[in-house]
């Protein structure tokens, strides 16, 4: 069964994963030969755990923030007092996307300074856009049937949202959430050029010493972290679009 | 709708808070050099008296337009006209700021004029949201915007302005990292287009492969970008040591060479699935009439499969070239040059003006991009899809 072999891998990621954080240093034998000069194959100057838990902490709260702002923004401009600024929302939701990631933590960085704040804004900003847009597109395309029964039923505008719109447009508001975080997790370590403490740290010593076991580590945890969070997050939206009834759509 | 309120428009609230509060904040900030930190300068002390009069009446202005319900068209040119006067007016403030004949002194936009113009801006972008204009009048505007600020580059309007200075004092590698820049960003594009098209094709022609390449591809795009363009170095170096002429066709283990092929990897996927997904929505009725009428596979993939995809196909195109501008900045840490360049020199000598001079074309580029290509969507859809759907119902 194809499920069974794919979820072996990945228990396999993440048993290697896990095994590699708590004791890089007994994958050091294997990192060796990529690096010069006897040059160190674990990087040392932090401990990858604690970058790890940093790069996490910075992406999942710049996550947490964008998907209330994000889900808040959403709601309001579908609703019919706030309709007026629907076309403008979609507008700066598409024109916010074309802005390189890089070039937002740059623009960030004269406001707020060095350190994880522009990283932590960035991806904030970055972060807002697919969640932003997935939720809208739930909010908008719910079947008109439904609506009309839960207008039938005599719900007020509050219970309709609460009752029926959110947790119809749950599955896709999810698929916007795991969208953001594995573009954050991968931009959170452009971050470590403004000094902000993630696992691109590492990657840059190793750019900075020519040190090839210190990218691919930095690299390869970065996407194993991206890879397992991405499939969690795939499978509680299964989950999701299951209990609503409703058959997945993005 | 309220009694009173009905005249109002919500929107124009949003724009008259920020554009307010822009009023208010400093319009400049002055420098003693380079890399101090700036002192703000108001708008009226920014400006000569009789000019920041003006220009105070004329943002007053605007912010009623965008109160008031008035025609599109007319809040359409109101924020227009808005945005080329802040151009004008920062300008002469730099002018009007700097002492004469000091080359140390620097003169920036300071958070009023960002707030101003961002107010007027929003108030523009939402008239062109509700205008909704056609493809041609989209790629007319950006034009017509492109012409206008390098018609006040040329006219040496904002000479005074820090991000001008900088680029004077590095107007011939401007040019050449935006030469590399492009090629990168352009190049990387085109060799993905080439192998991604065929790779989708053989995708939705071979089912069993379909899934584990896409896999593949889509475990290479969580693999952060500067871990990538590093993790390319050692590989590239290995081959322009060991494979002979590779290193006179200039492939290096740093520079451009690993900033090319991380792009290129990046943008597969995009290519990839793209192809197989318009692939995918072409109607079984036109496949089976192309068959019905005795085309080869050949045949029918050239002329039914690949028109009808072709859309799709072009959008996967402005995915990958927007993310490739944004993406090539990255390659300046390995050096492989681009507008990368100037933004980490910038953050390194905490220079902002320089991280501007890097991070402002490259936003222009990516967001130009955008428009052409979604333009060039759109003009090439419509027909498509109503011969799919002709072909669907015949």
């Amino acid at each position: 069964m194809r499920f069974g072999a794919s979820f072996i891998i990945r228990l396999l990621v993440l048993i290697a994963l896990v095994g590699f954080l708590a004791k890089p240093e007994l994958f050091a034998p294997l990192l060796q030969p990529l690096t010069e000069n006897g040059a160190p194959a674990i990087y040392v100057q932090a401990s990858l755990l604690s970058l790890t838990l940093s790069h996490l902490l910075v992406v999942f709260a710049a996550t947490i923030a964008a998907t209330f702002v994000a889900v808040g923004l959403a709601i309001v401009v579908t609703r019919e007092s706030g309709a007026e600024f629907l076309p403008l929302s979609r507008s700066l939701v598409n024109i916010g996307q074309t802005f390189p990631p890089v070039a937002v933590l740059a623009l960030t960085v004269p406001m707020l300074g060095f350190g994880e704040w522009p990283t932590l804004i960035a991806l904030f900003l970055y972060g807002l856009l697919p969640i932003f847009e997935n939720t809208l597109t739930g909010l908008t395309t719910l079947p008109a049937s439904v609506m009309e029964a839960a207008r039938g039923t005599g719900m007020t505008g509050w219970q309709r949202l609460i009752k029926v719109e959110l947790p119809l447009a749950f599955p896709l508001i999810l698929g916007g959430i795991r969208l953001s975080i594995v573009i954050s997790l991968a931009t959170a370590t452009i971050g470590s050029t403004v000094a902000a403490r993630t696992l691109g740290e590492v990657i840059i010593a190793g750019l900075q010493s020519n040190n090839l076991a210190f990218v691919l580590q930095g690299g390869v945890v970065v996407a194993a972290l991206a890879v397992l969070i991405y499939d969690t997050l795939l499978f509680g939206e299964r989950l999701a679009a299951r209990c609503s009834g409703l058959s997945q759509t993005a | 709708m309220r009694l009173g309120l009905n005249r109002i428009d919500r929107v124009g609230v949003v724009v008259a808070l920020i554009a307010t509060y822009g009023l208010i904040a400093p319009f400049a900030l002055f420098r003693a050099n380079r890399i101090v930190q700036g002192e703000g300068r108001s708008l009226l002390d920014a400006l000569p008296p009789s000019l920041g009069m003006l220009l105070l009446a004329i943002a007053a202005a605007g912010i009623v337009v965008a109160l008031l319900r008035l025609p599109i068209l007319v809040r359409l040119a109101a924020s227009f006209v808005l945005l080329a006067v802040l151009a004008i007016a920062i300008g002469s403030a730099a002018t009007f700021l700097t002492p004469e004949g000091n080359s140390y002194a620097r003169v920036s936009p300071g958070s009023g004029f960002w707030m101003l113009s961002a107010a007027f801006a929003l108030l523009a972008t939402d008239s062109l949201a509700r205008m909704r204009p056609s493809a041609w009048v989209r790629i007319a505007i950006l034009v017509a915007t492109a012409a206008a600020v390098t018609l006040v580059l040329i006219s040496g309007l904002w000479n005074g302005l820090s991000i001008m200075k900088e680029y004077v004092s590095r107007a011939d590698t401007f040019w050449t990292e935006a030469g590399r820049h492009l090629t990168l960003a352009l190049g990387s594009l085109v060799v993905a287009a080439f192998a991604g098209i065929p790779l989708g094709i053989f995708c939705h022609r071979v089912e069993p492969v379909r899934s584990a390449i896409l896999n593949i591809l889509n475990i290479v795009q969580t693999i952060p970008s500067i871990a990538l363009f590093g993790i390319l170095i050692g590989p590239l170096s290995w081959v322009a040591a060991n494979v002979p002429g590779a290193a006179n066709i200039g492939i290096r283990g740093i520079g451009t060479a690993p900033a090319f092929v991380a792009l290129f990897l990046y943008s597969l996927l995009p290519m990839v699935a793209n192809t197989v997904g318009g692939l995918a929505s072409v109607p079984r009725d036109a496949n089976d009439a192309a068959r019905g009428v005795g085309m080869t596979d050949r045949q029918r993939l050239f002329q039914v499969e690949l028109p009808l995809a072709f859309p799709v196909i072009l959008t996967g195109i402005r995915i990958v070239l927007v993310q490739n501008i944004g993406l090539a900045t990255i390659a300046a840490l390995i050096g492989g040059g681009g507008f990368g360049v100037f933004v980490f020199q910038g953050l390194g000598q905490t220079a902002m003006d320089l991280v501007l001079l890097g991070a402002v074309p490259t936003v222009f580029l990516a967001f130009a991009a955008a428009v052409i290509l979604d333009a060039v969507v759109e003009l090439t859809a419509p027909e498509n899809v109503n011969a799919g759907r002709k072909e669907a119902t015949a």
